[in-house]
């Protein structure tokens, strides 16, 4: 856990303790980074240096901020426990990443694809392993968009914010019924 | 314009001097009152869309060409104007709004992403939205100029115009999606997205 001034405060952390000091940050008194600015991830062009995951943190009430890096060898499974738990912002930031990485999330309730469709196959767009266009040919990439159902992938938090109970499709209200995933509010 | 020969039978009669004249008067009817009141449905993704509400605006106004109501419902509206980049997420969503249009229905491609894909030549841009939508007009630019889109608008009436309501090909050439989903065979996709220009050069990824 080095410390390293670039402008701002950087901390890198190792991947197995990253929850706790996570925690200690966010609740002790005198840090209190109750804010989550963003979390990204990087994969430099020099492939000898690890991939890190970004933290930005902000305590509105110090006026502090800090960034928290977490080093991931590209050999090693790329996994990180959630900070969920901590900040709810957490759950699209980190779904970005994993969309576009392949960095799982240990702990996060709903890690699924957010930038691109959810079934799509070609890989993660942001490394560097991936090509600019992409794998498939793109007369393969249009038939599968055309194909990608984006309805039948709506969490149902997502369907409750309609609030149509009765002029939702029938599988949806099928889904719904089923108690799919998150709880809508005024449903049957 | 005369269609003769190309019209469709009436009571066994071969086209005639009084009938090519009614046709004739009918397609006229018919195509002035379909240009000069296109109600668009402004499909509008990204920076196109502020120069297509530019149009729309007083400065510029393409009420006074007839499309006064913008049809935010594409059951009422009669051309999909597509401002904007189009991701392949929201290939899906423009393909089902297209198809939910009745007939009589055009497509204006607005700027250099609905047309192409412009410069955005990767993984996630549709390129170019006449893979998924047939396209009667391309208007070019990066963003065009309102007078660039009014040009389009123009040059779709005068497309309209010169159709006629007894031809015997199927109105409003709707390829449907083949079994696998494409309103063009694949090789056409493939040729028609292939970069071109400045943008062969520029494929490293690392």
């Amino acid at each position: 856990m080095e410390t390293a001034r670039d402008g701002e405060p950087v901390v890198y952390v190792a991947r197995d303790r990253l929850l706790e000091i996570m925690t200690w940050l966010k609740d002790t008194p005198g840090q209190q980074y109750d804010y989550l600015v963003d979390v990204t991830a990087v994969e430099f062009r020099d492939r000898e240096r690890p991939l890190e995951v970004v933290y930005f943190l902000r305590s509105l009430t110090h006026r502090a901020d800090v960034r928290i890096k977490v080093e991931l060898q590209s050999s090693d499974e790329l996994a990180v426990d959630s900070v969920w738990g901590l900040w709810h912002g957490a759950d699209w930031l980190e779904r970005e990443v994993y969309d576009m990485f392949g960095i799982t999330f240990r702990g996060h309730p709903d890690l699924r694809r957010i930038l691109m469709w959810e079934t799509y196959a070609e890989g993660y767009p942001l490394r560097k392993s991936f090509p600019l266009r992409g794998r498939f040919s793109r007369s393969e990439q249009v038939r599968q968009a055309l194909n990608a159902n984006p309805e039948a992938h709506y969490s149902m938090e997502e369907l409750s914010i309609a609030d149509a109970g009765g002029d939702l499709p029938d599988d949806m209200r099928e889904r719904l019924r089923r108690g799919e995933r998150g709880t809508v509010p005024n449903s049957e | 314009m005369k269609r003769v020969g190309a019209t469709k039978e009436v009571s066994g009669q071969s086209p005639n001097f009084l009938l090519s004249k009614f046709q004739n008067l009918v397609d006229w009817a018919v195509n002035s009152s379909r240009a000069n009141s296109l109600w668009p449905m402004p499909f509008g993704t990204a920076c196109c869309a502020i120069e297509f509400m530019a149009t729309a605006a007083s400065r510029f106004d393409f009420a006074r060409f007839g499309m006064e109501r913008q049809a935010f419902s594409p059951r009422q509206a009669d051309v999909l104007i597509c401002a904007g980049r189009l991701p392949f997420k929201l290939a899906p969503v423009i393909r089902r709004i297209f198809d939910q249009m009745p007939q009589p229905k055009w497509v204006i491609s607005m700027g250099a992403c609905a047309s192409t894909g412009g410069i955005f030549d990767n993984y996630a841009m549709v390129q170019g939205i006449d893979t998924i939508v047939p396209v009667d007009v391309y208007v070019p630019g990066c963003p065009p100029r309102p007078e660039g889109l009014l040009y389009g608008v123009l040059l779709l009436h005068k497309k309209i115009k010169g159709e006629s309501l007894f031809d015997a090909v199927p109105r409003r050439d709707e390829q449907p999606l083949d079994d696998k989903g494409l309103r063009l065979p694949p090789e056409t996709i493939d040729e028609i997205s292939e970069p071109f220009g400045n943008s062969v050069h520029q494929f490293r990824s690392a």
